[in-house]
C-alpha cells in the first residue's frame, strides 16, 4: 500500500464529510466575531487582526480532529492496513499530510479574506500567510496525534481541545511573534512545526498501537 | 490470561476450527495469529501474507462497493466481488449494503488478499445459507491452492479434516 493511496483516501474522507467548507466557514466565522467584540476601531482590529488569524486557524485546525482517527480504528480500517504490513507510523504520516493539503491550503486562502476584514496590510498579510505556511504542518501532525490518543474515548472530542490547544501554544506564540517582522520568531516556529511534524506521528502510531492491545 | 498452552502448527491446505464459549478470547486469538496483539508469553511465526476478516467490515460506508474493495484489492475486485455473488451491488454504496452483504464483501477482500493465511473471525455471522455455503466453498477453494485457514465461529462451518481448537 503507497503513501499517495493512503493519502488520496484520507483527502477524499474530508471531503466527503464536509470538506473544507467546514474549518474555512468556522475560521471566517471567528475572525468575525472579533471586531463585534471589541468595537470598530480600525486601528486596534489592524493591531490584532494578525494574532486574531492565527488564533482562528489553531480552532479551525481543530475542528475535523474527531474523525482524523477514531473512526478508521472502529471501522478496522488501522487494522486491516497493519495486517497488510502498513507501518502504523507511515499511517500517521499519511494521515499529516493529507490533514495538511485538506485544510491548510483554503485557509491560508481564507487568510485573505480575513485579512480584509482587519485591513491589514499587504506586508502583514505575506507575514501571516509565510507564518501559517510554516506553522500549518506542526498543527496538523498535532491534530493527527491527538486524534489518535482521544480515539475510542468517550467525549473524545472534548478532550482532544483541551489537549491539543496547550501543545500549539507555541505555534501560536512564534506565529504571531513573527507578525512584528521577527525573522528569529519565524526561525523558532519552522523550527517547533518541524519538531512537532517529524514526532508526532510516531506519537500517533504509539497511541494507535496502546489501542490495539 | 484468556488461554494458555496452545501449540498449533498448520501446514499448506490445512484449517483449524477455533470454537467456545463467548469471552473466551477466539477474537484475541486470530488478532494474535494476525500480529495485531502481542501475547502474554509464546510466539507466533506466520509463513506468508496474512487475510483478515474481522468484526468491522473496514470499508468507506460513501463509497460504492467495487471502488471501496479496490482501495484494499485493486484490479482483483471484480473476480472477487463475482466470487462472492456481489457483483450486481459493485455500484451500489457500501452503507446501503445488508449485514450480510457486508460479511460478503468482507469475505472478498480476503479472497482478493490473495494472502496464503486466511484467519476468519466469525465468518458466518449474518450470511444465508447460500453465503454459508458459498464461504465453505471459498475456504476449500483456498485449502486446495495451499492456503491456510483459521475460522473462529458459533455457527456450524463445514470444515473437513479441520484441526479442532476448543477454548475454555
Amino acid at each position: 500500500m503507497r503513501l499517495g493511496t493512503l493519502i488520496a483516501r484520507d483527502l477524499r474522507r474530508a471531503w466527503q464529510g464536509g470538506g473544507m467548507a467546514w474549518p474555512v466557514a468556522f475560521f471566517l466565522l471567528v475572525a468575525c466575531l472579533f471586531p463585534f467584540a471589541v468595537g470598530p476601531d480600525a486601528a486596534l482590529l489592524t493591531r490584532i487582526g494578525g494574532g486574531v488569524i492565527w488564533a482562528a486557524a489553531l480552532l479551525a485546525a481543530l475542528l475535523p480532529i474527531e474523525r482524523l482517527v477514531g473512526p478508521d480504528v472502529e471501522a478496522g480500517v488501522i487494522d486491516q492496513l497493519a495486517v497488510r504490513g502498513v507501518p502504523l507510523v507511515l499511517i500517521g504520516f499519511a494521515k499529516t499530510i493529507a490533514h495538511w493539503l485538506g485544510f491548510a491550503p483554503p485557509l491560508m486562502l481564507a487568510a485573505v479574506v480575513a485579512a480584509g476584514l482587519f485591513d491589514l496590510s499587504a506586508a502583514t498579510l505575506l507575514r501571516v500567510e509565510l507564518g501559517l505556511a510554516i506553522g500549518t504542518p506542526g498543527l496538523a501532525a498535532l491534530a493527527v496525534a491527538t486524534s489518535a490518543l482521544v480515539a475510542g474515548l468517550r467525549g473524545g472530542g472534548a478532550v482532544a481541545g483541551l489537549l491539543m490547544l496547550p501543545l500549539a501554544i507555541p505555534l501560536l506564540i512564534f506565529g504571531a511573534g513573527s507578525l512584528d517582522g521577527g525573522i528569529g520568531a519565524l526561525k523558532l516556529l519552522g523550527a517547533v512545526s518541524l519538531l512537532l511534524t517529524a514526532g508526532a506521528p510516531w506519537i500517533a502510531a504509539a497511541a494507535i498501537r496502546a489501542g490495539m492491545d | 490470561m484468556l488461554f494458555d498452552g496452545l501449540d498449533l502448527t498448520l501446514r499448506a491446505g490445512h484449517a483449524a476450527l477455533v470454537t467456545g464459549p463467548n469471552g473466551i478470547g477466539k477474537s484475541s486469538l486470530l488478532r494474535i495469529a494476525a500480529g495485531l496483539l502481542a501475547p502474554a508469553t509464546g510466539s507466533v511465526t506466520r509463513d506468508g501474507a496474512v487475510a483478515l476478516l474481522g468484526e468491522a467490515h473496514a470499508l468507506d460506508p460513501e463509497r460504492p462497493l467495487a471502488r471501496a474493495l479496490a482501495f484494499w484489492i485493486g484490479a482483483r475486485t471484480e473476480p472477487a466481488l463475482a466470487a462472492v455473488g456481489l457483483d450486481h451491488l459493485a455500484d451500489v454504496p457500501v452503507r446501503l449494503l445488508s449485514t450480510g452483504q457486508r460479511r460478503r464483501a468482507g469475505l472478498a477482500r480476503v479472497i482478493g488478499a490473495a494472502a496464503s493465511i486466511w484467519l476468519l473471525d466469525e465468518p458466518a455471522n449474518g450470511l444465508d445459507s447460500a453465503g454459508i455455503a458459498l464461504l465453505e466453498a471459498a475456504i476449500a477453494a483456498h485449502r486446495a491452492g495451499g492456503g491456510v485457514t483459521v475460522v473462529a465461529t458459533h455457527q456450524p462451518v463445514a470444515l473437513p479434516g479441520a484441526i479442532p481448537v476448543r477454548l475454555g
